[in-house]
């Protein structure tokens, strides 16, 4: 095969909508993950659900996925502010995080996972967007907006969320909580109440990152556990705790994932994200941007 | 813990196993009257939509028989549990079935997946298996009372291929180049081996031949390795996630070529019907059964409307063109077979079967030595005129053109799929 | 009782066991109790590394896919029998477990259990394509027709075979358990700074424990080509071993090497019944409900309720 231009330009687009596609998947993880130290295997688990609750409204009234996942942040933002109460009282107070943290939210992912199973079966589903089928097409390079818009949103999004975590109180506070808690408590502010927020904030950008997938991609129960190891890979890449560091190792994973689909065999495509991890793992545990 | 404790601990655990099993056998119900028809059925996991599709025939298949009077005298039962489309469960539910269910006659699940683990256990005890849609199966075991209701032909993965390549074989000037493409999985792994039989056959050239892990996401990096290669045919293997995946960046990509498709399942069902419309356009692949050639298979009709009447409220297929004639003319075999010969012994059962012809709702049906349709019957068709996602569209003729084989032709392909997707 | 004394035990109670199930008649409980001993030996295998380390592992599929896998490949290319298949297959798991655990054991837990779900991901993509064992079209380990020392049908075998390992992998828990390096691990699971500084050598330990963890794990899978004779990479690496072997000491109780073999027995057995009665996807819900509320509530499974009422009696 010829590696003609018009090819390698397109991968390099290809990889680059998904890379933003894949930051807004991950943003979540570095903060539940890279900030509070907490290990949210389920994170994968709400996406779906924020896929299946576009899908739910999209179908009966054709109100646009990303605009009605938006829309219902808040109800997501309230779901993670409970799960992390349980998860305090239950594990974090007792310092038993480590393992049955890590065991309870695997049963949450799968509790999710089958009683999506039970309630919707196991079909795709998809949705219906005004863009999903149309390309923008540039001379010899492809735009599908089923791709883009989700991108541009994603990016907003990941930005936004920089912005907040480093221009208002709350988002410092987050900040604060991951370097230093106790000097958190001396300066009068509750650490807990701060960490409840901020995994209320990771939990709600997972609803709104599922309706992105489900305009890119049918959607069906067991997809959550493909994206685990891949939110993990980029949180980790990009460095703990590091916005930035998500979004650039986002599109390096996006990257990768693209070329290597299309120069090599897509059937090597997974074994990217995860092998990538392994290697980060062993040689830079840091990742890019870590402290 | 004294080790005592501990010790009796251990042994009362085993017991304890042990007393729970034993309850269970206990409670197997003693009715022998109806004949017992034992099978696992994908009721969930990926093929479930195809899985409750078929149990509903096979239901619709019961009721028929039983208000006719039933067979040889007695009333058919299906016992059945769900295998969740996992071959790790199979062993369990047919042994069960056999040992403690003590059903007369089994038939499979959906799938290679289950069909093949519960081979031994029918090699074992010499049982007739009629089969659900397996791609060759038996050329590993090769056992002689297995029987495929599929209609891919003996040599399955080469006849299931067939079609594609022979009409692009009536292509003016001949096609030179191909590529193969499928994801990673057992049934596009033998269609493409299949497909290669036939490219070497044919002295075709394979300009891309790789395959796809079946949960990408993006397919439009696979679709436009292969426009970089320049193929005049593309034939893809797929399944349900991926043929739409792949439908829609060749739409996406542009995808040019002269004959694209082939071997996609999923296009089969209403879902992805709806959901594709106007995408299938000038699209190549196998049905088992369209509207156009509804004349061919007249009884068909009645059974259609009633396991659509019943699918709708099931929330299963509402079209019913793929599995459902098939399962329920599986049954109609095994009944004919029984009502034949008189008994349920296997082994005459295993005879008759592989001697004589049967009358279904899906035409006559011949099996070979090895089990397989002696005669293919998949038929080979191009998508034209949808123009939106409505599956009323799909009910009627004049969207389906079946190019093979000859005794079901209605139309000439049109070529190239670039330049005929209206 | 001495570990010699218990391993002797152990073997005499699993021959005992396996002699005496020869008469039941009913071939379904065989195909429904090898699976309730895979269990036993995953759920073993992994407590190994989880509860007495305090290390979680959420590939167990993949190691026990291992154990498949190499069992398929020595079939296919020397034709070598469940004899010698057995040890490969756990010196294989063995090593990956050792590699693993040399990777990623100097980081935190964490890392170490997003790595192993990592791993399983990478080895599951790597069989995908790997055609010498049938890659995404799976392979066929066909049954001998003749079964050795006289049994019946070869399922009486590979269950009494799995009878064995059962025995086999318990005697090695409670082996490690009882002795130095148990008490090692213990105090890594409690507190591994307090333990390094105590002049424990943590990372060899953790090394250790990972390698015999995933070599059990191995083990319990060689023999599962023979008992479906067709094995495909989706089914071998299913999630459901993942899960089932963190739920089943979980809810067993993880402090000791009895809490693994309640819990596979009571879970696996509810899963079996389940499985024929129910549909199966509630079969999961279960696991994962249970799973959840053990966790939560009964942190110490039920062995720890049971040691808190035998405390309360006491008094």
């Amino acid at each position: 095969m010829e590696i003609s231009p018009a090819l390698l330009f397109n991968a390099i687009i290809a990889g680059l909508l998904l890379g933003g596609f894949y930051a807004a998947v991950s943003v979540g993880i570095s903060i539940s993950f890279g900030m509070l130290d907490v290990v949210n295997i389920a994170h994968p688990a709400f996406i779906i659900l924020g896929s299946y609750i576009a899908y739910i409204v999209n179908s009966q009234y054709g109100f646009d996925p990303i605009l009605v996942a938006v829309a219902l942040s808040p109800l997501f933002f309230l779901l993670g502010m409970a799960l992390y109460r349980v998860y305090y009282l239950c594990f974090e107070k007792r310092g038993q995080e480590s393992l049955r943290g890590l065991a309870f939210f695997f049963g949450i992912l799968f509790i999710t996972e089958v009683v999506l199973i039970l309630v919707f079966g196991v079909d795709y589903r998809t949705v219906k967007s005004v863009y999903a089928d149309t390309t923008l097409r540039l001379g010899v390079l492809d735009f599908p907006l089923r791709l883009v818009v989700p991108f541009l949103v994603s990016v907003a999004m990941v930005v936004g969320i920089q912005l907040f975590l480093t221009h208002t109180f709350f988002g410092r506070a987050v900040l604060a909580v991951a370097q230093d808690q106790l000097a958190l408590r001396l300066m009068g502010v509750n650490p807990v109440r701060i960490k409840q927020l901020a995994f209320g904030l990771s939990i709600a950008t997972a609803g709104i990152a599922g309706a992105f997938l489900i305009v890119i991609q049918p959607v069906e129960p067991s997809i959550g556990r493909e994206y685990i190891g891949l939110v993990f890979a980029v949180c980790v890449l990009g460095g703990m705790g590091s916005i930035w560091g998500t979004l650039l190792a986002a599109f390096v994973l996006g990257l990768a994932e693209s070329f290597t689909s299309t120069f090599f065999g897509p059937s090597w495509a997974p074994a990217v994200s995860f092998g990538l991890l392994l290697a980060t793992l062993a040689f830079r545990p840091s990742g890019l941007f870590g402290r | 813990m004294s080790d005592r404790i501990k010790g009796f601990l251990h042994v009362a655990g085993r017991m304890l196993g042990a007393l729970f099993v034993t309850l269970a056998l206990a409670g197997a119900a003693a009715a022998q009257q109806p004949i017992k028809i034992g099978f696992g059925m994908s009721l969930t996991g990926p093929l479930a939509g195809n899985g409750k599709a078929a149990l509903i025939s096979m239901q619709i298949w019961a009721e028929d028989v039983n208000a006719k009077g039933g067979l040889l005298g007695r009333k058919v039962e299906l016992v059945y549990y769900d295998d969740q489309t996992n071959p790790a469960t199979v062993p369990g539910i047919y042994t069960k079935l056999l040992e403690v269910d003590k059903v007369d006659l089994v038939v499979s699940g959906y799938g290679t997946n289950v069909i093949a683990p519960a081979m031994p256990l029918m090699m074992q005890r010499k049982l007739v298996f009629m089969s659900l849609f397996g791609l060759n199966v038996n050329s590993k075991f090769k056992y002689d009372r297995y029987f495929q209701i599929m209609p891919a032909g003996p040599d399955p993965a080469v006849d299931w291929t067939r079609g594609f390549f022979e009409v692009a074989m009536t292509l003016n000037p001949k096609p030179q180049t191909v590529a193969l493409v499928g994801a990673d999985a057992e049934y596009p792994h033998l269609a493409l081996e299949g497909a290669r039989t036939h490219v070497k056959r044919l002295g075709l050239k394979v300009v891309y031949d790789k395959t796809y892990p079946p949960k990408t996401v993006d397919y439009s990096p696979i679709v436009r390795a292969i426009q970089a290669t320049n193929p005049d045919l593309v034939y893809l293997a797929s399944y349900p996630p991926d043929s739409a995946g792949m439908v829609r960046a060749a739409n996406e990509v542009g995808l040019k070529a002269r004959m694209f498709g082939g071997g996609l399942v999923g296009t089969q069902f209403a879902a992805l019907k709806t959901q594709l419309g106007p995408l299938l356009n000038g699209m190549i692949n196998y049905e088992a059964y369209a509207p156009d050639v509804g004349s061919k298979f007249p009884l068909l009709d009645q059974f259609l409307a009633k396991y659509q009447g019943r699918a709708v409220k099931e929330g299963v297929d509402p079209l019913g063109f793929y599995l459902p004639p098939y399962a329920y003319a599986m049954m109609q075999v095994l009944e004919q077979a029984i009502k034949a010969v008189g008994s349920l012994d296997q082994a005459k059962l295993a005879d008759y079967m592989h001697a004589y012809e049967f009358d279904t709702y899906v035409g006559k049906v011949r099996f070979a030595k090895n089990g397989e349709w002696a005669i293919p019957r998949m038929l080979t068709v191009q998508y034209h005129g949808i123009s939106a996602n409505d599956l009323e569209l799909w009910m009627k003729p004049g969207h389906v053109t079946v190019l093979y084989p000859k005794e079901y032709r209605t139309g000439s392909v049109k070529a190239p799929y670039h330049e005929n997707k209206k | 009782m001495s570990n010699r004394l218990f391993a002797v035990v152990a073997l005499a109670v699993a021959l005992a066991i396996a002699a005496a199930s020869q008469l039941i008649a009913n071939e379904y409980f065989f195909s429904a109790a090898y699976t309730v001993l895979l269990y036993v030996i995953l759920a073993t295998a992994w407590n190994i590394l989880g509860g007495y380390t305090g290390y979680v592992n959420f590939g167990s599929a993949a190691f026990f896919a291992i154990g498949a896998y190499t069992t398929v490949a020595l079939f296919y290319a020397f034709k070598l029998p469940l004899l010698v298949t057995i040890p490969a297959g756990t010196a294989v798991a063995g090593l990956a477990g050792l590699g693993l655990g040399y990777l990623t054991l100097r980081l935190r837990g964490v890392f170490f259990a997003i790595a192993s779900l990592a791993m399983a991901v990478v080895l599951f993509t790597f069989v995908v394509n790997w055609d010498f064992v049938g890659g995404a079209r799976g392979a066929y380990v066909l049954q001998p027709s003749e079964v050795p020392f006289g049994l019946p049908r070869y399922i009486h075998l590979l269950y009494s075979v799995m009878v064995l390992m059962a025995a086999l992998a318990l005697v090695v828990a409670r082996a490690i358990e009882k002795s130095t390096i148990g008490r090692g691990l213990a105090a890594i699971r409690d507190d591994e700074l307090a333990a390094e500084s105590a002049g424990v050598p943590t990372l060899k330990l953790k090394i250790f424990s990972a390698t015999v963890s995933g070599a059990l794990m191995g083990m319990a899978g060689t023999t599962f080509p023979y008992y479906l004779s067709y094995i495909e990479p989706s089914s071998a690496f299913s999630l459901s071993y993942s899960v089932n072997s963190i739920a089943m000491p979980l809810i067993g109780g993880m402090m000791s090497w009895m809490g693994p073999l309640i819990g596979a027995v009571l879970l696996g057995t509810v899963q079996q019944l389940v499985q024929v009665t129910i549909s199966s996807a509630w079969n999961l819900l279960i696991v994962g409900v249970l799973l959840v509320l053990f966790v939560t509530l009964a942190p110490n499974g039920i062995m720890g309720w049971v040691e808190a009422w035998r405390q309360r009696q006491k008094r």
